[in-house]
């Protein structure tokens, strides 16, 4: 066993519980929530994908992309979130 | 096992996931976010295992420390909103119907399959193939820069840097858009010993964001990490309120956001011409165009990032909004 | 023999977060475990960072775990702090609204 192997089954079944948590949650925060463990899970494969056996050094290019994708990922919660501040505004307002 | 460390690997992963079963299965929504927060912090721990140290900080400062802000602002936005009704009245505002027990159950069921499937084509994939180690080694000398991670950012692959600074932009117009004429819950007050606190930590953060930003040339670190930890000045400055956003501000704010977009497209167009195309950087020059791009990125990045985080755009108070058309 | 006095001071300092982590799960209410969290995590802290700086190469490297330790310090302090001035606010309002009631 690996440390590769482990972080990857580890990534798979983090996007598993993020993908349930997804369709099940009732709740918007949650659903959001749900969408940053996919996220979290995929930089997991991708991290590992990159790793090599040390002393070899790790290939560079997906840790670049995971970088990409952490910040992409930054930038639609907020608009998520500013979504759900919203939403949940105008049905306070509706309910009064 | 010839490595005592996978035993730290094994509970690891085992946290890991049982953390981020907590984050889904926990009733209370704050409980959620700060088990998320953990989750977050332990994955940032596993990426610096598997020798991706820049992922490790970017996921820490960026994907759990600011994200983890986010979601604490909406929660605080959201409870003061429902305030008066009971929990359960507020969650009856925004859940409709309960779901079925079937529902969830072919829920699970098909998340189990797709899990399975990844499994099966992550075990029976290729170990350690082939991937891009050889040509970014290969070109390294003339990137400009001596840490791998930097020179692909910034270089090999500069155009995905580019739309991710464009995608930062685009989700501040959105958010500024979106949250036009919201009425704002107000800031918690956090007393005299946290105003103390974020006097003493402001100019150490400062420190510690520039000099992120300055070792990413040779050593883990750069624009992203950086700017991550300088929006938490903002941060600090915001809830604070040693910093009120003013109207008169919006301007300023404005250009600070265009401000690396438009330098790194900048430079990229301007180094093209001369057989060159663009992200072609001179190769005597490449080291200072690419710490110009960060140096700029970087602070477009805090502001971004401390305005996402602020929300609403800073309007005056006695303009009136037109937003109510009931 | 620098690196055993290194491993043992970690050693001892993970003793104390342990120990800390019991008291957050054992003790009755909020104040007692953030007094165990705090107090305990605190010296774990300390121990683990002078373990780290004796084996640290250069006294740069040292100078850096110095400054990590000075600001978690200050951080869960101020973090303490907050929580506990929150949960009295919290107490306050209850006992407030019972009395009213």
């Amino acid at each position: 066993m690996t440390p590769d192997t482990i972080y990857g089954m580890t990534g798979i079944a983090v996007f598993a519980i993020g993908l349930a948590g997804a369709l099940c949650a009732q709740d918007r925060l949650r659903r959001m929530l749900a969408l940053k463990l996919c996220s979290v899970g995929a930089g997991f494969l991708l991290v590992v994908a990159a790793w090599r056996r040390p002393p070899d050094v790790p290939d560079p290019v997906p840790h670049a992309l995971v970088i990409t994708g952490i910040v992409v990922m930054v930038s639609a919660t907020a608009v998520a979130l500013a979504l759900i501040r919203r939403l949940q505004t105008l049905e306070a307002e509706d309910a009064d | 096992m010839t490595d005592p460390l996978i035993l730290f690997d094994l509970l690891l992963a085992g946290s890991i996931v049982a953390l981020a079963v907590a984050v889904l299965s926990v009733r209370d929504l704050f409980t959620a976010i700060v088990v998320f927060i953990v989750f977050g912090l332990l994955s940032a721990l596993a990426w610096a295992r598997l020798a991706a140290p820049d992922v490790a900080l970017a996921e820490a400062a960026i994907g759990t420390g600011v994200t983890g802000a986010l979601l604490l602002k909406t929660l605080h936005h959201l409870r003061h909103f429902s305030d008066g009704q009971t929990q359960d009245a507020a969650r009856d505002l925004t859940a409709v119907q309960p779901v079925p027990m079937g529902v969830t159950v072919a829920n699970a069921a098909f998340c189990g399959l797709v899990a399975l499937g990844l499994a099966v084509a992550f075990l029976g994939a290729p170990q350690a193939g082939p991937g891009f180690d050889a040509l970014v080694s290969d070109a390294m000398p003339h990137s400009g820069v001596a840490h791998p991670v930097t020179a692909v950012l910034l270089n090999f692959r500069a155009y995905d840097t580019l739309m991710e600074v464009v995608v930062l932009l685009a989700a501040v117009i959105a958010v500024w858009q979106i949250e036009r004429g919201l009425t704002e819950a107000p800031a918690p007050a956090l007393g005299m010993v946290w105003a103390g606190f974020a006097r003493l930590t402001l100019p150490a953060i400062v420190v510690i964001g520039t000099y992120l930003l300055w070792k990413g040339a040779e050593a883990p670190g750069g624009a992203f990490q950086g700017g991550a930890v300088l929006a938490a000045v903002g941060l600090l400055l915001l809830l604070s309120r040693l910093y009120v956003p003013q109207p008169s501000h919006r301007g300023l704010a404005r250009w600070a956001f265009v401000l690396g977009t438009g330098v790194f497209a900048g430079v990229a167009l301007l180094v093209t011409g001369g057989g060159r195309v663009a992200f072609q950087y001179p190769p005597e020059h490449a080291k200072t165009l690419i710490l110009l791009i960060e140096g700029l990125v970087t602070i477009s990045i805090a502001v971004t990032l401390a305005a996402l985080f602020h929300g609403r755009e800073p309007v005056a108070l006695n303009a009136p909004e037109s937003r109510h058309d009931t | 023999m620098l690196d055993l006095v290194a491993g043992l001071l970690i050693a001892l300092g993970t003793v104390f977060f342990v120990a800390g982590t019991v008291g957050l799960l054992r003790f009755p209410d909020i104040y007692c475990r953030l007094h165990a969290l705090t107090k305990a995590d605190g010296l774990g802290l300390a121990l683990i960072a002078l373990g780290a700086s004796l084996m640290a190469r250069t006294p740069g490297e040292v100078f850096r775990i110095v400054l990590i330790w000075f600001f978690v310090a200050l951080a869960s302090a101020v973090g303490g702090h907050l929580i506990a001035a929150y949960a009295r606010r919290m107490d306050r309002t209850r006992e407030g609204s019972l009395r009213h009631d």
